[in-house]
């Protein structure tokens, strides 16, 4: 492969990549406050939706991007209902989200399908964008796969320099401590589940503004579900979870690569690659790093009053 | 006592009277499709066709989109027939075992299925030579080129998708010898961002003209955003990409709709399969962009004129495979058997079909 083909590929691999960050982004977050949500997938959809509609309606792609994050939140407060109100089951309550969430986006959605709306497009970064290869790989892209490189250190910095993002980490690895501690732990597990949900809806929104300006059934195409795979690739760690989605991104738009380049692979398999790559990933990642990486209390309820 | 009897005399007589004025003619028409009408893709073409039954006399319409293959096409096909719909159109391949389980228990029920094979006393099937589009816009395209190099964005390795590519191949080759056909599958029929980004792959490798199997625009997209050209597929893609569509090979349902109803209006239907050509007008090429130069425009007119003739077998051999051997012997015209069972692809065409 040449260097003519490995640039656009690497270029191609952020942008397919983004859309799984801000979803993966926001299920760390979710986790950290010690609550499963499964729901990314139903989220992504209503998000890519509600983006979809809102720019249609309006025109303007940023206050889409925008409700679809609100939208996001809408979603997941239904997950937030069951799991901290009613102390149901998170992963039921999660599965429960994909299947509402994907049936309520294609349910509205039927008769935008095949219709266009107003979107992103790549915005050239001045000078940045001239830095031989980095430029065309990193800085030739759409708004908001700018917005998703500054999120991983933002992140970071709110678990670790912030009060409510300590205190979010705290309930997530011992509610009983934290309580006793203080911190009020309904109020911040909703706090992790409903930023979380902002994010995955923006990760749809990205699907229906910037990759596509297009609407159609099923948009997100699993990508929620390789988002909950990559959390535990990423460790729980913002950073890591730039490289996971990437790595996704990266095989998706090899794959097509290699056929346009006449490689003599199936392609049943070659389509197989990314969600392949992405149990292997799992499976390794499991077992060099066992279990420490995961919030201790994940997916376990908290009774409000305790 | 007397004003009963008035009220049920008048109820009769209510009742009868449009038994009587329309009684032989009126024909109830359903269509089943694989995906919403507004996909301007291939369910969009079909129902175009089911607008123009509205204007015939006596015939009342209606369709149910976005039914699934399999149980939920039963289930749609049987309550039409139990609402005594005459004739059932259903537009999807998958469709073909469970419309004639249907239609075995209906027999006055006329069913029509499109693209598949099987036929009973009251069913039968149709399809359209899309092929033949494809060959004048796989011309458009191998005309248009600078790069020789034609991307080919394909939906599933079936015979229908392949034929589509090596006729498209063909027509290329017939005005530009030295053109070659990439092909990227998505096995995908509607996933716009999967086909946008293989059709960005097939740009990567330098194709400048983009052709494509599935319904979404995404690779339309794709061409307008390059600065590229592109053709559409079932129906005028234009719309999705003003300055790079070149032609779109398209369905017009119209004329075989209006036609099969007439019939079972008429009492003359038979069951039979049909591969419906251009000279029927099912299928056809869609108006040219303003890019494309009036010899190109002239030599394709010429051809198409020459393909509604029956003078122009798009399969016409020699025609050699990619390994080089011959498929069709000089001289010779593929089988329409030959057609429907292709599982190789034209010498010029890069690609598998694993």
């Amino acid at each position: 492969m040449n260097f003519d083909i490995l640039i656009p590929l690497l270029a191609a691999t952020v942008l397919s990549g983004t859309p799984v960050l801000y979803a993966t982004l926001g299920e760390i977050i979710t986790e950290k406050s010690g609550v499963l949500n499964l729901g990314v997938e139903g989220v992504m959809m209503v998000g890519a939706f509600s983006a979809f509609f809102v720019a249609a309606a309006t025109g303007s792609p940023w206050l889409a991007f925008v409700a679809a994050g609100v939208v996001g939140m809408l979603a997941v407060s239904l997950h937030g209902v069951v799991c901290l109100w009613f102390q149901g089951n998170q992963v039921v309550s999660g599965l429960a989200l994909t299947l509402l969430g994907s049936g309520l986006a294609n349910y509205l959605g039927t008769p935008y399908v095949g219709t266009k709306a107003p979107g992103f497009s790549a915005v050239a970064l001045p000078g940045l964008s001239r830095i031989p290869a980095l430029g065309e790989i990193f800085f030739n892209h759409d708004p908001l796969v700018y917005l998703s490189y500054l999120l991983p250190p933002i992140l970071w910095f709110f678990f670790h320099r912030t009060g409510i993002g300590l205190g979010l980490r705290a309930v997530g690895e011992n509610p009983a401590a934290a309580r006793a501690a203080g911190l009020n732990v309904q109020r911040l597990r909703w706090i992790g589940i409903l930023v979380g949900g902002f994010f995955m809806g923006l990760g749809g929104a990205c699907l229906s503004l910037a990759y596509t300006h297009l609407w159609t059934s099923s948009l997100s195409g699993g990508r929620g579900w390789i988002a909950v795979a990559l959390v535990i690739f990423a460790f729980w760690r913002p950073g890591r979870a730039v490289f996971g989605a990437w790595l996704f991104g990266g095989v998706m738009a090899l794959q097509l690569r290699l056929q346009a380049s006449g490689a003599q692979v199936s392609s049943s398999l070659l389509l197989m690659l990314p969600y392949a790559l992405t149990v292997i990933v799992l499976v390794f990642s499991s077992a060099w790093r066992k279990s420490d990486a995961a919030p201790a209390a994940l997916g376990v309820n908290v009774e409000p009053g305790e | 006592m007397k004003l009963k009897r008035l009220i049920i005399t008048l109820a009769a007589l209510v009742l009868a009277i449009p038994a009587v004025s329309f009684a032989a003619k009126e024909v109830k028409v359903g269509f089943i499709y694989i995906s919403p009408v507004g996909d301007a893709g291939y369910s969009y073409a079909h129902n175009e066709g089911r607008k123009a039954l509205e204007q015939m006399e006596g015939v009342t319409t209606s369709f149910v989109e976005a039914v699934p293959e399999g149980p939920d096409s039963e289930r749609v096909a049987l309550n039409m027939a139990r609402k005594g719909y005459d004739v059932i159109f259903g537009t999807s391949f998958g469709y073909m075992d469970p419309m004639l389980k249907v239609a075995k228990k209906f027999p006055k029920v006329v069913f029509l299925h499109c693209s598949g094979y099987k036929t009973a006393q009251n069913m039968g099937n149709y399809f359209g030579r899309i092929y033949q589009s494809r060959y004048l816009t796989g011309v458009v395209a191998g005309s248009m080129t600078t790069s020789n190099i034609l991307g080919y964005v394909a939906a599933m390795p079936i015979p229908e998708v392949i034929r589509g590519i090596n006729a498209f191949t063909l027509g290329a080759q017939s005005v530009n010898p030295k053109v070659q056909v990439r092909v990227v599958w998505t096995n995908t029929w509607y996933d716009p961002a999967t086909e946008k980004e293989a059709a960005k792959s097939l740009l990567d490798v330098g194709a400048d003209v983009l052709a494509q199997h599935q319904d979404s625009p995404g690779p339309q997209e794709a061409a307008e955003e390059a600065g590229v050209y592109s053709v559409g597929y079932n129906t005028n893609m234009q719309s999705f990409a003003p300055k790079a569509h070149l032609t779109s090979a398209v369905w017009n349902w119209a004329p075989y709709y209006t036609k099969a109803v007439k019939e079972v209006q008429d009492g003359t239907w038979k069951p039979e399969s049909v591969w419906l050509g251009m000279e029927t007008g099912v299928v056809d090429i869609s108006p040219y962009g303003d890019m494309v130069p009036q010899a190109v425009r002239e030599n394709v007119d010429n051809l198409k004129q020459q393909i509604m003739d029956g003078g122009l077998k798009i399969f016409t051999g020699p025609i050699f495979d990619q390994q080089g051997k011959e498929r069709v012997a000089a001289g010779q015209v593929a089988t329409d058997d030959q057609l429907l069972n292709m599982n190789w692809f034209v010498k010029g065409v890069t690609g598998t079909l694993k």
